[in-house]
């Protein structure tokens, strides 16, 4: 068995070898996919770029595609599928932020999906303005009692591990008084109640916090600093995009390709138009999605990854909004509410529980609105708008 | 060879090292005056262009006086003479006869051409028949007559982009057994042109009409064909790059207004009004930048078939360009409306552009056959 010389960065053909070896011994089909990523793990392949022992190889992160892209093509999962949360956006966090014995006690459940994760972020009174929320963490001997509503959490209930942002200081402006911890759902006082949403499922949930305890080992960064820290974990989510372009045709756009030659005798000129349209907006799309990655992998940040989130959900929308009216008549039915259907993507109803589904898109992760304001204000440099809020200690902001 | 999307360092310095003489020798001012003249451009300063910074030949071969590196270097030269509207034959000589020269079989041909083109002393402009951005033969509006010796030309072509300034001109033309090209020298008897005054003042066209005029074969019927499709999509490609540039410069323009125009006590740009439509402009603009490119890419190195490649490029920088130039009038405001301001030479350059070498709606069209009439699902 191949592994990487511990002091010399790997390279390529290393990384192929080592990655070869271990699906040659797990086979994705026969393999249970915990075993098969705890040994992905072991290897240090989860994350190429992560310290040995942790996942990774020391090895450059422009490695990792080549990692996933051998474990895709030997039939075993995405990475990030395992585990969307935590891959994503918690791993990262923890290794710049967890001592070394709690960064080894987390990870490797995290990469084989054992312990799957969720974010305790928004809360009822906190959405855009995340930076405004209000429940409470206080000392309490060697750790912390926090108080407090958190809402929009997917993956609440079947998670054992979340993150969390809740306010320290009340008496220093917003983004002043946040501390970031992580939270072990099972501890008393959690109460997780799933949230329905408009396409009846629930999908995610509303998360009671009532007087929980946690040690102040689970604290990421210093108190106060949790903006900061929570600003390195977004920018995780965002970095954590796929290492390929998607087909051209594939995705949502594919779904009304494939509907417009199953409907034939719904075809009209305008809709033909209108389809034709859309399919030229998703290539664009799709392209500068493409020269986004590009440009992340030469280590350059330019304005098209600020907007493809933003552009991608509203085209998004507005493919599943055609839809519908292609479907026309039949676009009026379903096939069920119930909470309990496995997803939103499937069945004799998939376009239109898509449709539903995709409202979502433009208001999960940042509002368009929002993200519109980012762009002007980040990208284009533009000032600031004036805000109600701004040098105010949280306590004496209107709410 | 880098993959798509890989700007290099090396591109940059090359856009920036245009941008830097564009800004010196064909400023605002200068472009306003060139293009009040009756040539409508400046040849000194299109030489100084080819031969002293040495651009116009970045995608032709070495031997022939250029640099070898690949259409997509030209297409970002293409692109800063397009943000500061330069005025010259950018769409006759480097978005057509360029790449149609570079495009023929005969290596003594474009030996005799290319070199001339590339150091700027020679234009030239290429009429190719077409509808809605594709080769058209059926649009055949000049006969060529053989004596058995030499060729002679006769017939009408409008619309001829820089066609009363350039020295050669490229013409294809039917013979009795197909569409060949031909070489015309723009001075010779039988050559009557008219500059036609057009809306955008930067960017020439003239009607041309040809009797008898003598001509040279430069490319059999054989071959004709697709050295003009190939061709159609190169310019197009191109052309989609200059609109990448244009929008960008208007984009630029805006921000800069928007961030020093106070009203009600503050800069208007703070406005979620005007910000979004900024972040709007911006995200046209990156979507443009995509298309374009990636026909410049895809043609350079084969990796898309260059005629959907170059539709979408057209029809998505067509859309882009006219909505930030107008959007720019906007947002200037009373300023924006203004013959002083900016905007309204990129507005119209912006119109031209949209309705040369196919408009928007054609090129939409176009994709319409290819990407939804003839599509169908992969074999899974």
């Amino acid at each position: 068995m191949t592994t990487a010389e511990v002091g010399v960065v790997p390279d390529a053909a290393t990384i192929e070898q080592i990655a070869r070896d271990v699906l040659a011994e797990h086979p994705p089909a026969s393999t249970p996919i915990t075993h098969l990523m705890g040994a992905w793990y072991d290897a240090g392949l989860t994350w190429v770029y992560f310290p040995r022992g942790f996942g990774g190889l020391d090895a450059p992160r422009s490695l990792q595609p080549l990692a996933n892209r051998l474990m895709r093509e030997a039939g075993g999962p995405e990475p990030r599928t395992v585990n969307t949360i935590g891959y994503g956006i918690v791993a990262g966090t923890i290794r710049r932020y967890a001592t070394p014995e709690l960064a080894s006690r987390l990870l490797r459940p995290l990469a084989t999906g054992e312990e799957k994760w969720c974010q305790l972020f928004s809360e009822p009174g906190a959405g855009s303005d995340l930076a405004g929320l209000t429940t409470r963490a206080v000392r309490d001997g060697d750790g912390w009692r926090i108080t407090g509503q958190k809402v929009w959490n997917s993956l609440a209930h079947q998670s054992r591990w979340a993150i969390l942002l809740a306010r320290t200081d009340p008496d220093v402006p917003k983004h002043k008084g946040l501390t970031y911890f992580i939270l072990d759902m099972q501890t008393p006082g959690v109460t997780v109640r799933p949230l329905r949403q408009l396409t009846g499922r629930a999908q995610f949930n509303e998360v009671f916090l009532d007087e929980v305890y946690l040690p102040d080992t689970q604290r990421f960064g210093d108190v106060g600093a949790g903006w900061i820290v929570a600003n390195s974990t977004l920018g995780d989510e965002r970095t954590s995009l796929g290492d390929r372009v998607s087909a051209r045709g594939s995705g949502a756009i594919g779904d009304a390709l494939a509907l417009w030659a199953e409907k034939p005798e719904n075809h009209s000129p305008i809709l033909r138009e209108q389809l034709t349209r859309l399919w030229i907006r998703a290539e664009a799309h799709r392209l500068t999605s493409d020269r986004a990655r590009v440009a992340a992998t030469m280590g350059v940040q330019g304005p098209e990854s600020a907007i493809t989130k933003l552009v991608g959900s509203e085209l998004t929308q507005q493919i599943y909004e055609y839809c519908i009216e292609l479907l026309g008549p039949e676009g009026t039915l379903i096939d069920t509410y119930s909470p309990e259907a496995p997803d939103d993507e499937s069945g004799p109803t998939a376009i239109q529980r898509k449709y539903l589904r995709s409202r979502a898109t433009t208001i999960e992760g940042g509002t368009s609105e929002i993200l519109r304001n980012v762009i002007g204000e980040r990208v284009l440099k533009l000032p600031q708008e004036l805000r109600a809020d701004k040098g105010i200690p949280w306590r004496d902001v209107p709410r | 060879m880098t993959q798509e999307f890989e700007f290099t360092e090396e591109m940059k310095e090359l856009r920036e090292m245009v941008r830097e003489f564009c800004a010196e020798f064909s400023d605002e001012q200068t472009v306003r005056q060139t293009m009040e003249t009756e040539a409508g451009y400046d040849a000194a300063l299109w030489q100084r262009f080819g031969s002293e910074l040495g651009v116009f030949g970045l995608a032709v071969a070495e031997e022939l006086g250029g640099a070898g590196l690949g259409l997509v270097h030209h297409a970002i030269v293409v692109e800063e003479l397009g943000a500061a509207l330069v005025c010259g034959p950018v769409l006759g000589t480097l978005c057509l006869a360029i790449p149609a020269l570079s495009a023929l079989p005969e290596e003594t041909i474009r030996a005799e051409y290319l070199p001339g083109l590339v150091s700027g002393e020679t234009t030239a402009t290429v009429a190719i028949p077409q509808r809605a951005g594709e080769y058209s033969p059926d649009d055949l509006s000049v006969d060529a007559v053989s004596d058995g010796e030499a060729f002679a030309l006769s017939g009408r072509l409008d619309y001829v982009a820089d066609g009363s300034t350039a020295d050669v001109l490229f013409i294809a033309a039917r013979t009795p057994t197909g569409v060949a090209l031909f070489a015309v020298d723009s001075e010779s008897t039988g050559v009557e042109r008219t500059r036609l005054f057009t809306l955008d003042q930067t960017r020439r066209q003239a009607t041309i009409v040809l009797q008898n005029a003598a001509a040279r074969l430069i490319c059999a019927e054989t071959e004709t064909p697709d050295v003009l499709v190939q061709t159609l999509a190169t310019a197009t490609a191109l052309l989609a790059a200059s609109q990448v540039g244009g929008g960008q410069r208007m984009l630029d323009a805006t921000i800069a207004h928007v961030s020093s125009r106070i009203q009600f006590g503050q800069a208007i740009g703070a406005f979620q009004a005007i910000k979004h439509r900024c972040a709007n402009m911006l995200i046209a603009e990156e979507q443009a930048r995509s298309a374009a490119y990636h026909a410049a890419w895809a043609i350079q190195d084969g990796t898309d078939e260059p005629l959907i490649a170059a539709s979408l490029a057209k029809a998505v920088a067509s859309e882009s360009f006219l909505w930030i130039s107008r959007s720019a009038i906007q947002l200037h405001g009373g300023m924006g409306f203004t013959w002083e301001g900016a905007p309204q030479l990129y507005l119209k350059r912006a119109t031209a552009d949209s309705l040369t070498l196919g408009t928007a709606a054609e090129h939409t069209e176009r994709l319409a056959r290819v990407a939804i009439d003839e599509w169908e699902p992969a074999l899974v």
